[in-house]
């Protein structure tokens, strides 16, 4: 049984409180359609769930397979420097269906972010190093495609609408 | 299928219609992945391949090179290299079919391909580490690592 390596910690993104009863880990890339198509089911669980559960979102960008992948992960790690890593992350899988390279600025502009800085943090040597560590972690977690799902710390078997009926299972 | 410390069987298969690969080529300068997977174009195999063509530079830091092996023909390989943009080779167990598939223990007589089975061969030509994985199920790569980083000089 594949486990999450490293555990989550203050390198994350995390969405709800660490007191929630079940963490979920999604590795997800913003230009795969199997990740988009999760996405808005993964908002009705954090709405079902509320304080039970907890969100974390690592990189996993496929960068032959998917030429925006990279960037688009670099633009939410830009905008989470200006503490806004959430607002990209939903807008870019809003906007999954016209993504392309001219995207991330209009973005950055709607949430509201300093263009400037957005822009010069995307092609940061850290920023790029934290998306190799997100992605290191997904391979030695065991990640075989995107998106894999880990639960409180174990790699889940399914896909995103087992994990919604998993958890349905379990909190009732 | 053949298990950690057997000699890895040698073959010698085609990459591309003109360009053998002979496994002995590989002793005493590089680590060897091998890939045995059902077919080309398969969805599963493609998440597959897809992966490990994004970690090639782990491989690469790791001294090992990566083959991906099915009884696919080496047209039917380009086409599918071409597609996925692949940046490593596809070995055509072609003719006869199989062979090196039933040499590895990992041919499934059913279907008429390989099963689903990765091996981690060291420098001195033995097998380091081998696993079979549940044929609709694509195994990662956290254990042919794992298996990589044992190999690295302490």
């Amino acid at each position: 049984m594949s486990t999450l390596k490293p555990e989550v910690n203050s390198n994350d993104h995390i969405q709800g409180d660490d007191t929630a009863s079940v963490t979920i880990v999604e590795f997800g890339d913003y230009q795969c359609q199997f990740c988009g198509d999760a996405y808005p089911i993964l908002k009705e669980i954090e709405e079902t769930f509320g304080r039970q559960i907890r969100f974390v979102f690592r990189h996993f960008p496929l960068a032959n397979a998917h030429q925006y992948a990279v960037p688009a992960a670099l633009a939410a790690e830009a905008a989470g420097l200006q503490g806004k890593f959430w607002e990209m992350h939903d807008a870019l899988f809003d906007n999954q269906y016209r993504l392309n390279g001219d995207l991330f600025d209009e973005l950055a502009e709607t949430i509201g972010l300093d263009l400037e800085r957005f822009q010069q943090d995307s092609i940061s040597d850290a920023l790029r190093e934290k998306v190799e560590n997100d992605f290191d972690s997904g391979v030695r977690s065991g990640v075989n495609g995107t998106p894999s799902f880990y639960v409180n710390g174990t790699k889940f078997d399914g896909g995103v609408t087992d994990l919604y009926q998993m958890l349905k299972e379990s909190t009732t | 299928m053949l298990e950690k410390g057997t000699i890895a069987p040698d073959f010698e298969l085609n990459a591309t219609p003109d360009q053998k690969i002979k496994l002995k080529d590989f002793k005493g300068k590089k680590n060897v992945i091998l890939a045995f997977y059902p077919a080309d174009w398969s969805p599963v195999c493609s998440d597959q391949m897809a992966l490990y063509n994004e970690m090639l530079k782990y491989f690469t830091k790791h001294d090992a090179q990566i083959f991906g092996i099915s009884v696919d023909s080496t047209w039917c390989h380009l086409a599918f290299e071409e597609n996925r943009k692949l940046h490593f080779s596809l070995l055509a167990d072609f003719e006869p079919k199989g062979a090196v598939a039933k040499a590895y223990g990992v041919y499934d007589e059913k279907t008429g391909t390989s099963e689903r089975a990765l091996f981690v061969i060291d420098k001195e030509g033995k097998i380091a580490w081998s696993y079979l994985s549940p044929i609709a199920v694509n195994p990662g790569a956290d254990g042919i690592l794992e298996a990589l980083e044992e190999l690295d000089p302490q």
